[in-house]
């Protein structure tokens, strides 16, 4: 089951302080959506109120038409997982005892997996490749193994939608790719928070760009990335080109203060 | 494997309970100890002779190799609760001001008296009773509108437990007589010696139900111990879950408190030691752990007794002299990571 996810006017406030204001967006179904933008412009707050840490003052969080206001943490935990930051925990926990916790919300009480349970946590440890980990200590990873133990958690928890926070941090070149691949096959709404814009017009399908707790752009990535939207919001001077191989928009960025031949501007 | 271990930790128990009411300054033979145990249980007679060794078995160490076998389950149970609740590997039943609380209670009624309605137990009920308030106030100091955070209910525990300490000590100091210090001394180090039937089916009753429901929450502990933002992606709301913890544990706490006072290091390692073995897992840990810990402190009660005999060793001594060095082997050679590296 996939469907489609929808923020509408959101806003939230902490501490009496406007974090975010009105933002509304929508991840079609079976679509990957960035959320990108400055630090503290509001990406994570906007993550935690579709995965419920966090309640708006404003707005409603639907999946599938459905909003998740009045549903309890269980109900919409079937329908939305996230792979939050910091979020490995401190107890030696088994990699399969992790991803078997993803069936949590499904479940009453204490009551074991059932075998095809077991069987669909096995396949979610397959799918990012930490099945030979299977009876590791999740403490005795590394960051990139940890990311994708919770990765595998959240497949098994077979929702609708996945929200990440910055789920490439720490991950070396190759897992990143690897990562937002599975992301983009996994057939499910994904909204992602990304850092790496280059990374985020590489996977997404659409872009939405926060600043100031407010949406400021939203569209495919070569409608969104441009040369003023990285002037004026992220505060870089930098091109914008199209990958040789894919097409893609990728951004140079510059260091330097005067640009030669860029006068005329 | 947890079932075996499991049967096998429940026969520990049984011939640890049985040995520990024959051992003593005065032994006595297992036949006979179980022939009065017996008798005992099923209104049978014995002979005129053996009054005064049924009278040590039944009336004395009985009640007090129960209530040391109740508690070292409730504190082992309660001490993995805590540390999943505060997420903090240094966590013990007694990290929230509960035996502080305890000790200004119990002093309180032995100063100033008052609870006479309670009879002999009126310095338990004091003692709950201060648990209790120092409980609340603790949750209530820590809370703030985004509810408890687990670092918060540590520090404010904490401070709060520098607070009752003081008060305690101003009581004392100002106490008319030395029946107050002796009172102090008695909760701040703990002991079994004053178990009696009497006082023993409400803590038995507190701490069972209490095992029960943690035992019940097994994969909500599981889910907790990952952090509040993991818990809300995966169903649990990570703030109404430490409420309820927070009630089971403190109640529990000051139960046991009231009885025996605050018997230390019990509730901070079998917990780590349990985790060290069999996992993580609570489901599993909540089994054993209240198992494994009501055998070691019945040992525990029962060496402090014969050791120095007729005099008693204070538990913590015992505690600290078997645990401490078990502990810091298994840490080393199991490559613990409570707290990651």
């Amino acid at each position: 089951m996939t469907v489609e996810l929808e923020v509408d006017g959101l806003s939230v406030e902490l501490a009496g302080r406007a974090i975010v204001e009105r933002v509304s967006l929508r991840a079609g179904t079976g679509t990957v959506v960035g959320l990108v933008g400055p630090n503290g412009s509001g990406k994570s707050t906007v993550l935690r109120c579709v995965y419920r840490a966090l309640r708006p003052r404003a707005g409603v969080v639907r999946v599938g038409g459905a909003d998740l206001g009045p549903m309890s943490a269980r109900e919409s935990a079937r329908l939305v997982a996230a792979l939050t930051q910091n979020s490995s925990g401190e107890l030696d926990f088994t990699v399969a005892e992790v991803v078997a916790l993803g069936r949590s919300p499904h479940l009453r009480g204490n009551s074991p997996l059932s075998a095809r349970e077991v069987a669909l946590c096995d396949r979610a440890m397959g799918q990012v490749g930490v099945a030979h980990l299977a009876h590791r200590s999740v403490l005795s990873l590394s960051g990139g193994e940890r990311q994708r133990v919770l990765i595998a958690r959240a497949l098994a928890q077979e929702p609708a939608v996945l929200v990440l926070d910055e789920p490439t941090n720490h991950l070396d070149v190759r897992h990143q790719v690897d990562l937002l691949r599975l992301l983009r096959n996994s057939g499910l709404t994904v909204l992602v928070v990304l850092h790496d814009l280059n990374l985020a017009a590489a996977a997404c399908d659409q872009l939405c760009v926060l600043s100031h707790g407010a949406l400021v752009a939203s569209g495919t990535p070569a409608e969104v990335l441009t040369e003023d939207l990285l002037r004026d919001v992220f505060g870089v001077r930098a091109s914008v080109v199209e990958h040789p191989l894919d097409g893609v928009p990728q951004i140079l960025y510059t260091l330097t203060d005067h640009v030669e031949g860029e006068d005329a501007r | 494997m947890i079932a075996a271990a499991t049967a096998f930790l429940v026969v520990a128990l049984l011939v640890s309970v049985l040995a520990a009411i024959s051992l003593g300054s005065a032994v006595i033979p297992f036949s006979a100890t179980a022939r009065f145990l017996w008798a005992a249980l099923t209104g049978g007679t014995i002979s005129v002779e053996e009054v005064t060794q049924y009278q040590i078995v039944w009336q004395v160490r009985t009640p007090r190799v129960v209530l040391a076998a109740v508690v070292g389950a409730g504190l082992s149970a309660v001490g993995v609760a805590v540390q999943a609740m505060v997420r903090n590997a240094l966590a013990d039943p007694f990290i929230l001001g509960v035996s502080s609380g305890a000790s200004v209670g119990a002093v309180s009624v032995t100063v100033f008296g008052g609870l006479a309605g309670f009879g002999v137990y009126a310095v338990s009920v004091g003692a709950f009773a201060g648990a209790l308030v120092a409980s609340a106030l603790v949750y209530l100091a820590a809370r703030s509108a985004n509810g408890v955070t687990p670092l918060r209910l540590v520090l404010t525990g904490v401070a709060l437990a520098f607070g009752f300490e003081a008060l305690m000590s101003v009581i004392v100091y100002f106490a008319p007589d030395s029946e107050a210090t002796s009172t102090v001394l008695y909760w701040t180090m703990g002991s079994f010696g004053a178990a009696t039937w009497g006082s023993l089916p409400v803590v038995t009753a507190v701490v069972v139900l209490a095992v029960v429901a943690l035992r019940w929450t097994a994969r909500g502990l599981d889910v907790l111990s990952f952090g509040d933002e993991s818990a809300a992606s995966l169903g649990v709301d990570a703030d109404r879950l430490r409420g309820r913890l927070f009630v089971i544990t403190a109640v529990a706490t000051g139960a046991m408190v009231a009885t025996s006072g605050a018997i230390g290091f019990v509730g901070l390692v079998v917990p780590h030691l349990v985790r060290i073995v069999v996992g993580a897992g609570h489901a599993r840990v909540l089994v054993i752990a209240p198992l494994f810990g009501a055998v070691f402190v019945v040992w525990v009660d029962l060496v402090s007794r014969v050791v120095v005999a007729p005099r008693e060793l204070p538990l913590g001594v015992i505690t600290a002299l078997v645990g401490v060095p078990v502990f810091i082997t298994l840490m080393r050679r199991r490559g613990y990571l409570f707290g990651g590296r």
